[in-house]
């Protein structure tokens, strides 16, 4: 039972000491605060070795016992182990890994196109979902369907040729309908965050802590 | 008689105590008279944060007094049953994203408390459930969570721990990594519950090529028009808050939800007051304007 009223004890003492930070001027209360932030933060850097040892133990073995899609296990433990290695040659060496280091160069050879590649991919997923989520199927789609190709129209240069209406058209449907919508959304989602954080803070709901 | 970790337990409370009261001695009371106490800029949302707490509380007593507590369903929320059952059809796995944040992001852990729940369903129905990680604290309260839930389902033994991955820091070298556990290991389901950006159309894309069915839900704003376009069922912004508690069918965590709806009616009448008494803007609406 300790096991569980310990941590819950702790996340209401951190809970009280934030709320407490932002509504009170009281420089001891922002002192502890601002401490316990800190904590946090060293916590959560120190936690990557946690995601290393997760990376070895699921690929690794599968990579020696040749299992199951092993070749890319591979190339993950050896991506992983070769940079790690290599950052390490570079603090050794020139006492950092920022700019003009080895570890730079392959990062930014390496992984910055390879990222550029997987974001690019997003223009080709636009046009298959807008392909699927504009058919006028009903009512709903079918004004989906409207006040998105008045937006999409009113926001090229060459909508004004055709008419001075249509930039004023997609400015209002930004302004008005969708700028209500989203303001919905905020508030609930906003009522959402205070009525989890409550649960959390209170302990009432606690999916991180087993032996309940 | 203490036992070991009993031990452990209160002398790591005690450190935190020391700790935590460590500041609390390194400031004259000088120093503190300067200032006002209270910060009278966050005046409304104290107001409004009370209001919440009153009905937060309220429903919490009539929950513990048994009194039972309706709240409208919610689609998406019956969808995941529905697509775990799916996936247990086929005989492949269930994908749950929890989010790119870490922990410290609420919706995070709101994702994980759906984790939770369909960690239990996957437990009784012995389907593989695949959680694959951006961060790794997150990784550790995503383990601990699956565990509970499939001691919870009486399948302690059908935990697998290499079914929950970190993968990477990086957001595209996450979003490449699921991509391809969606596309090498087939999961029929895919769960999408926490924080999304850029990447978000991406997941949901790849995951409809591979014929999943697919539930999200998310409370970033920017992304639920491509959730919402690409996936079956999608959970906007306070549904997304809801949804553990309502698979939870907890009394005291569905009083939150409850609270929540009535605060609802308070904003909607301040909402309209506001929008009657700026289009007839009477003399003294300025002052309170300026209040809120």
């Amino acid at each position: 039972m300790i096991k569980v009223k310990i941590p819950i004890f702790i996340t209401i003492i951190v809970g009280i000491f934030m709320i407490a930070k932002f509504f009170l001027n009281v420089l001891w209360i922002k002192a502890v605060a601002d401490e316990l932030e800190q904590w946090g933060m060293i916590v959560l850097a120190m936690a990557i070795v946690l995601g290393v040892a997760n990376i070895l133990r699921v690929n690794l073995k599968t990579a020696l016992k040749k299992g199951k899609d092993w070749q890319y296990k591979l190339v993950v433990v050896i991506s992983m182990m070769g940079m790690i290695l290599v950052g390490l040659w570079d603090l050794a060496m020139r006492g950092h890994v920022s700019a003009g280091s080895e570890f730079q160069y392959l990062f930014d050879v390496i992984y910055t196109p390879l990222s550029a590649t997987m974001f690019a991919l997003l223009a080709f997923y636009v046009a298959s979902a807008a392909f699927r989520a504009f058919r006028a199927r009903n009512v709903g789609a079918a004004l989906l369907l409207v006040s998105g190709a008045l937006v999409m129209i009113g926001r090229v240069p060459l909508s004004a040729a055709i008419s001075g209406y249509l930039p004023k058209i997609a400015d209002w449907i930004m302004a008005v309908p969708n700028a209500a919508g989203q303001r919905g959304l905020i508030i609930g989602a906003a009522m959402g965050v205070i009525a989890t954080g409550l649960r959390i803070i209170f302990g009432i709901e606690r999916p991180y802590l087993r032996g309940e | 008689m203490m036992r070991g970790y009993e031990k452990s337990w209160s002398l790591f409370l005690l450190f935190f105590i020391l700790i935590i009261l460590n500041p609390v001695f390194s400031f004259s009371q000088e120093e503190e008279a300067k200032n006002p106490l209270f910060n009278r800029e966050h005046l409304n949302v104290l107001v409004m944060l009370a209001v919440f707490a009153v009905f937060f509380f309220y429903f919490i007593f009539t929950a513990r007094k048994g009194r039972p507590l309706y709240l409208r369903k919610i689609p998406g929320v019956n969808a995941i049953e529905e697509a775990v059952g799916r996936a247990t059809e086929m005989g492949r796995p269930v994908l749950f994203v929890p989010g790119l944040d870490d922990i410290d992001e609420i919706q995070t852990l709101a994702g994980i408390g759906v984790l939770g729940h369909v960690a239990k369903i996957t437990a009784r129905y012995d389907t593989p459930l695949i959680v694959p990680t951006r961060r790794s604290i997150v990784l550790s309260v995503c383990e601990e969570t699956v565990k509970e839930s499939y001691t919870a389902a009486g399948r302690p033994d059908a935990y697998k721990p290499d079914n929950l991955r970190y993968l990477s820091d990086e957001q595209f070298a996450y979003t490449a990594g699921v991509d391809g556990i969606m596309m090498r290991e087939k999961p029929a389901a895919n769960i999408y519950m926490g924080t999304f950006y850029a990447e978000s159309l991406i997941l949901a894309e790849t995951g409809f090529s591979s014929g999943a069915i697919q539930v999200a839900g998310t409370a970033s704003i920017t992304q639920l028009p491509f959730f919402v376009a690409a996936c079956d069922y999608t959970l906007l912004s306070e549904e997304f808050y809801a949804a553990s508690a309502y698979l939870s069918k907890d009394p005291q965590m569905l009083s939150s939800v409850k609270a929540s709806d009535y605060f609802k009616i308070i904003v909607i009448v301040v909402l309209i007051s506001g929008v009657i008494l700026a289009t007839l803007k009477p003399e003294w609406i300025q002052s309170l304007q300026n209040w809120f």
